[in-house]
């Protein structure tokens, strides 16, 4: 199992060590900086293994997190810790920084120990973690709260604490959603899927039992088999999910033998699912980029954006980054509708456009002057970004129905669910692979990343004395294209 | 977080501030004592007095603190005082402290085993597997796995089919970790049958939608290994195969390190099982943003998915990745290219003609590249993409890597009567001869040697140049050796220089890169862990004794393909691979020629006399003696007669050797022993070689063999077949002292390193002048092989007739006086069943293997032999053998004064006289 603990700056010194097993000398410390923070070259493996020690290490932003052990562990396990044990961090101090680590030695020192032993880890749920270790020191606890800690510590709902009471119960339910595609040089699409992520931010009282229903084909196809008429009716709107992974408080043999996802949801924020699906997607935008070279120190660059869904509907607030190389000195931007700007930190391009209806176009044209460079490397070619928000998700996921039910305090919902909006951000192919090519006619592979979220907000009447709010509405969406 | 500063100094005064009622300052004290109490192991006993009181305190969350730091204070004095508290907390109320006390069990046992053994702490452990709380069963599990890693002989964690029940249950309610642990520790169990192994199956199948990869990895882990057990045609297998790929793709949306482990383990899924991710192609294309490490394990793996079907698609994706900025991934993509060329064949003709345009470009580290691949694409399909030559031809100049020199060179060479300027190409590379690396120095000598048996008339010069270069200029030996055959292999026999130099060569094909069979399935069973990272067995990072427990797949049930374990396989399958053992002799040396990266050959002998004996010495281990091959032959003509080399033996003629006529074979020294007189010789007795270390157990190494005599000498005939895929060389063996002294009376020489899927035999000469043990049985021998990989070991029986020395014949007069001296205490009778020979033959036979017939009698109608044999040791023994006409079995009455030996040598005589 793990048996070291180590953080590090950017410069390679120890923030944190902390070391469950005996094997696992102090100079396992030093090997880790030498051989990998400071290595010449770039790391070519997150799993390094030197003299016969293997070192698993992560990095968020620039403090760099190190798992060791000499033995055969399970290495996915390793990885998944690591995350966790990020994410445990984030929630009790905020970023990942050399400061805050500094500022928050003990308390680091404290978590360590308590959600690894001797390199096995245990309950790592921020949650019921914060019950019992806190930064305000301990309050004497009455022997009924120590022990309704340590069962709920060990116990089966590890995630959520009892007596959890909140004057208004709120959800919210966020879909995100990223389409990654791939293009061929005429335009056609070789592949594409869109793998979307549930987040919900539950606030709700006591221990409510939540279920969660959403237009999967499989459900739907099960329940129309009764009644055949609604099978015509919901058939298209149903999608086809390859597959989906849960947070640990869904029941998965539920959901394995019924399809039912049903769930004692955590406090606060938490990734419910994430689904893929390859079938039948939306591609919102198609973004067309044109790159000239004209000699050695100047770029053409033209980028045509089509917006492909029903006229009647409008996106907002579209965003296009256009990445430049980074020996740009000056460029100038043409655009028919919104600004242009070239940010030269951010070596882009940064094209806004308010509003744009279905099926329209618009195109934005720049001339970009390079210094002449002794630099042989290749630009990098990233690729093309875009933000934006449309109202409806690319797979077509909708949520059917959120029910809520708590059997002591006896609130619960009506499974009401309206759309309001929902935002999209998407990343489209660099200058990237035009750029070797003269007069670059269009084309060449894309492959573009798209997340939705979606906010829906529904008032629900209630029918105990408690209310609670249901807010649902559409935020993020993301796209790549590379 | 004392900034690399030692306070341990302050020792007395931290412990004073142990017993504070502040939980978060307790921590901190308790974190200093798991830091400092080794360097202070006396102080450290002052803590030990809070320490009990704490496991004792109200609270559960400071009695699980205390018991948890006490485990982490690695001091032998602390270590007793433990085991109350321990012993306390492992049946405390709490789960909390349950649940931390079971590792602590896990932790006293590393410090010190013995002690957990005799406190039974074990057994409470064992108990805590059936313990209501999901977490505290999880700890459990994770802490007796542990426990018995360290202890593979032990049967700790014996599962059955209740407490997998009990460990399946508790896997719907604990943490991702623990359902980690649960199922790890399942992946050992072996299911009694499908039936079991389905039902296990279909209860583990939910976990592949856990949103933690690695508790999706554990569960793919234990569907892999119990499917091996479930018949194909069962429809579950096909519902579990496609339940399998999903998941594995939904782990390729996880964070960037997270899927280097995935895709690594679906390397290896996907040389198992190819079926389950064949139609998911696509989702292996590189992204922009992937890190390189996970492009370059994409890579591979759309390789390994690469067929007819997606060859297209396939192609289009690696030109692409062939004009990208990282160079390590651009020439990845373009061997990827090669190798696609390779493995489809419908495809190779788009590959070339993809890798040409990308020849085009002029990139250089990509034309290198290509003109690498290019060379094995040739080595595929000869005769097929010459006209690419010219092409090639031109981008001679930029090439600065040796692999590409040495590979445009070949080509060159290769081709030479088709390129007009061959000569002129190789003698521009000719002139930098000293500065090349020596990969491209052995690969132009061939080149221009082949040049030169192609064009004689015009390259005599440049062979001339080349050879003296390599024979006299050179420091390196390989070249040097190389140089002199060639030299003396033109200047005695061009046309066999011909037939050797310009052989036709085997193709290659693409399964070299492919992990060997042992090998994988030992790492499916580590799916998920660092094994199936490195793809490296766990003995080969871990060290100590933990984790080198060989872990094997299930055999199927219910169906024929068993045949896969090597143990299954007898010895009619080593019958069949006796062919390859020794191939044509042009063929081989051609081959060995030709190589660019040849084994060491060891040096010819400088005799000018014999060209043909030099090389066939190169030839090493397979053609060892030249004798020993020709007698093989002749042994098969002769049909029944005792065979050395065991390839005529798995079906032995008629009965009734004695009849035919004198054999040659290993017993040709017997043919000049004058001694005998009765009956016609027969050579002795050889057994059957048998599998003493079959391949599983040593790395791929395996090892059969037997024992012969022949006059005054014995030896051990040895076959080492390499089912590796992984050349073998070094080899060495040792004897444990023996109960007869029996030791190599040489080194074992395997003169050429043992390439994968070769086998050699080898005659090992013995003596008996190596220490003695007595041994139980008497006849075991313990043998040690060492090679480049690993020390092996294993022990065989071997016939005590081997042992039967030439003047075992006794005086008439001594033996009688023999007989009556030894007392009857000492005789012991046996039964040879089944023997219908006459009491001549009888005679005849043993005699082959030195037992000496003195008399014979015949007594109411029953044959009765007189028989003596000594032992290497010098002790005699009198056997008398009593033959009736009619009854086929006989009766052995045996006197010796060392009556143990007796049952060895009727082992012995019964081993002769039944074959």
């Amino acid at each position: 199992m793990i048996g070291g603990l180590f953080i590090y700056n950017h410069k390679g010194e120890v923030l944190i060590s902390r070391v469950y097993r005996d094997d696992i000398g102090r100079n396992a410390v030093d090997a880790f900086r030498v051989n990998v923070i400071h290595a010449r070259q770039q790391v070519r493996s997150p799993v390094t293994n030197i003299a016969r020690t293997s070192f698993f290490h992560v990095k968020r932003s620039n403090i760099w997190l190190a798992a060791v052990t000499k033995q055969n562990v399970n290495a996915a396990m390793v990885f998944e810790f690591l995350y966790k044990m990020c994410d445990v961090m984030t929630a009790y101090f905020g970023k990942i920084s050399e400061e805050n680590i500094k500022n928050n030695f003990v308390l680091i020192y404290e978590l360590l120990d308590e959600i690894l032993d001797f390199g096995y880890p245990q309950n790592s749920e921020t949650g019921a973690l914060k019950t019992f270790i806190t930064q305000q020191g301990i309050k004497s606890q009455t022997k009924e709260e120590q022990s309704q800690i340590t069962s709920q510590v060990t116990g089966q709902i590890g995630w959520r604490r009892e007596g959890i009471k909140y004057r208004r119960n709120e959800l919210f339910l966020d879909v995100l959603e990223s389409v990654n595609l791939l293009m061929s040089p005429q335009g056609q699409v070789l592949s594409a899927h869109v793998s979307g992520r549930v987040v919900m931010k539950s606030y709700l009282s006591g221990m409510p039992e939540c279920k969660f229903g959403m237009n999967d084909k499989i459900v739907i196809e099960k329940q129309g088999k009764g009644t055949a008429d609604e099978t015509g009716k919901s058939g298209k709107q149903s999608i086809a999910i390859d597959d989906c992974t849960f947070h640990q408080c869904v029941r998965l043999s539920k959901f394995d033998s019924e399809r039912s996802i049903s769930f004692i949801p955590p406090d606060g924020e938490f990734e419910l699912m994430r689904y893929r699906t390859t079938k039948d997607i939306i591609l919102p935008f198609r973004v067309i980029p044109l790159v000239r070279e004209v000699g050695r120190t100047k770029l053409e660059v033209k980028v045509v954006i089509k917006s492909n869904f029903k006229p009647s509907l409008l996106a907002q607030k579209i965003e296009v980054r256009i990445p430049t190389p980074l020996n740009t000195s000056g460029v100038q931007v043409i655009c028919m509708k919104g600004k242009a700007k070239y940010k030269a930190s951010e070596n882009a391009i940064v094209w806004k456009i308010k509003r744009m209806a279905g099926m329209k176009e618009s195109q934005i044209s720049a001339e970009i002057e390079l210094l002449p460079t002794n630099d042989k490397k290749k630009w990098a070619r990233p690729p093309i970004s875009m933000n934006f928000e449309v109202p409806f998700a690319p797979s077509g996921l909708k949520v059917r129905y959120l029910k809520v039910f708590e059997p002591k305090l006896n609130y619960s919902d009506h499974d009401v669910i309206k759309w309001s909006s929902s935002t999209f951000r998407e990343h489209l192919p660099g200058p990237s692979t035009q750029i070797d090519r003269p007069c670059g006619s269009s084309g060449s592979r894309l492959s573009c990343l798209c997340s939705v979220t979606t906010h829906a907000a529904t008032e629900v009447q209630n029918q105990g004395t408690s209310t609670i709010k249901l807010l649902f509405c559409w935020c993020l969406t993301t796209c790549i294209i590379s | 977080m004392t900034v690399g500063k030692d306070v341990s100094a302050l020792f007395p005064d931290v412990v004073n501030c142990m017993q504070t009622d502040n939980l978060e300052l307790k921590k901190l004290v308790y974190l200093y004592l798991m830091n400092y109490a080794k360097s202070q192991p006396d102080m450290a006993i002052m803590a030990v007095n809070t320490f009990v009181k704490d496991c004792e305190d109200p609270n559960p969350l400071i009695r699980a603190l205390a018991v948890r730091t006490m485990g982490c204070i690695r001091v032998d004095k602390i270590t007793e005082y433990l085991c109350e508290p321990l012993r306390k907390c492992l049946k405390d109320e709490d789960p909390y402290v349950r649940k931390t006390a079971a590792v602590c069990v896990a932790k006293l046992h590393d410090i010190n085993a013995q002690l957990v053994e005799d406190q039974g702490f074990l057994d409470t452990l064992k108990d805590l597997i059936s313990d209501s709380n999901p977490m505290v069963v999880a700890n459990a599990v994770a802490a007796l796995s542990e426990i018995a890693e360290s202890h593979p002989s032990s049967n700790l964690l014996d599962l059955n089919p209740q407490s997998i029940n009990k460990l399946l249950t508790a896997l719907n309610e604990c943490t991702e970790w623990g359902q980690i642990f649960i199922l790890d520790c399942l992946a050992n169990y072996m299911p009694k049958d499908d039936r079991e192994a389905q039902s296990i199956c279909e209860r583990v199948t939910p976990r592949l939608s856990h949103a933690n990869s690695a508790v999706v990895l554990s569960a793919v882990k234990v569907l892999m290994k119990f499917m091996e057990m479930l018949s194909k045609d069962l429809d579950y297998y096909g519902t579990l195969l496609k339940k399998l790929a999903p998941p594995l793709v939904t782990l390729l949306s996880a964070e960037p390190e997270l899927q280097y482990v995935a895709l690594r383990n679906i390397n290896l899924i996907v040389q198992k099982r190819p079926e389950i991710l064949k139609h998911e192609m696509k989702v292996f294309f590189v992204k922009y943003n992937d890190p390189i490490y996970v492009k370059l394990e994409k890579l591979d793996i759309m390789i390994r998915l690469a067929s007819q079907a997606n060859i297209a698609q396939v192609l289009a994706e690696l030109k692409e990745y062939a004009t990208e900025v990282d160079v390590d991934f651009v020439r990845k993509a373009v061997r990827a290219i090669g190798r696609c060329a390779i493995k489809v064949e419908q495809s190779a003709e788009r590959c070339v003609s993809t890798l040409l345009d990308l020849i085009q470009t002029k990139v250089n580290y990509v034309v290198q590249e290509a003109i690498v691949v290019i060379k094995d694409i040739f080595r595929k399909y000869p005769n097929k993409y010459e006209s690419v030559i010219a092409t090639l031809c031109e981008n001679l100049d930029s090439l600065d890597e040796p692999e590409a020199r040495a590979a445009m060179i070949w080509i060159v060479g290769e081709y030479a009567e088709r390129i007009d300027n061959a000569d002129e190409l190789l003698e521009s590379f000719l002139e930098g001869f000293h500065d090349e690396s020596t990969q491209v120095q052995l690969q132009l000598l061939t080149a221009i040697v082949k040049l030169f048996l192609k064009k004689p008339t015009e390259t005599q010069e440049l062979v001339q140049q080349v050879l003296s270069l390599a024979t006299q200029d050179s420091d390196n030996p390989d070249l040097r050796d190389r140089g002199y055959i060639y030299w003396r292999l033109l200047s005695t026999d061009p046309v066999a220089a011909k037939e050797v130099v310009l052989a036709e060569k085997p193709l290659i094909s693409e399964e070299t890169d492919l992990i060997e069979p042992t090998l994988l399935d030992e790492l499916i069973c580590y799916i998920g862990t660092l094994a199936s990272v490195y793809h490296k067995p766990p003995s080969a990072f871990v060290e100590g004794s933990r984790g080198v427990v060989h872990k094997s797949l299930p055999p199927r049930t219910g169906s024929s393909e068993s045949a896969e374990s090597p143990e299954a396989a007898p010895s009619a399958g080593q019958a069949a691979e006796q062919p390859a053992v020794i191939p044509a002799q042009g063929d081989l040396l051609g081959d060995l020629l030709n190589l660019d990266l040849g084994p060491p050959v060891s040096g010819p002998p400088l005799a000018a006399s014999s060209v043909q004996m030099g090389a066939v010495d190169l030839l090493g281990g397979g053609l060892d003696s030249l004798m020993g091959d020709e007698s093989e032959g002749l042994r098969s003509d002769v049909g029944g007669s005792p065979a050395m080399g065991g390839s005529g033996f798995t079906a032995p003629g008629p009965a009734a050797p004695a009849g035919m006529g004198a054999p040659l074979g290993s017993g040709l020294g017997d043919l000049f022993d004058l001694t005998g007189g009765v009956g016609t010789l027969s050579g002795s007795y050889v057994a059957p070689k048998t599998v003493w270390l079959p391949a599983m157990k040593a790395k791929g190494l395996e090892i059969s063999g037997t024992f012969s005599r022949q006059v005054d000498s014995i030896s051990m005939d040895l076959v080492l077949t390499n089912k590796a895929l992984q050349v073998m060389s070094d080899f060495a063996i040792q004897f444990n002292r023996n109960s007869f002294g029996l030791a190599p009376a040489a080194p074992l020489q395997v003169h050429a390193p043992l390439a994968p899927n070769q086998s050699v035999e080898i005659s090992l000469p013995l003596n008996t002048v190596g220490s003695v043990m007595k041994m139980d049985p008497l006849n075991n021998l313990q043998v040690a092989v060492k090679n480049n990989i690993d020390v092996f070991y294993f022990s065989t029986l071997y016939p005590l007739h081997i042992l039967f020395v030439e003047d075992g014949k006794m005086e008439r007069q001594m033996f009688l006086a023999t007989w009556k001296d030894i007392p009857n205490e000492n005789e012991a009778q046996f039964q040879i069943k089944d023997c219908s020979l006459n009491a001549d033959a009888v005679s005849s036979k043993l005699q082959g293997s030195n037992i000496f017939t003195i008399a014979k009698r015949n007594v109411e109608g029953q044959d009765m032999l007189y028989q003596s044999l000594k032992l290497t040791n010098g002790i005699w023994v009198l056997a008398e053998l009593r033959i009736q006409p009619s009854n086929p079995s006989f009766t052995l009455s045996l006197k010796c004064r060392a009556p143990e030996v007796s049952q060895y040598v009727y082992q012995a005589y019964d081993a002769i006289l039944k074959n």
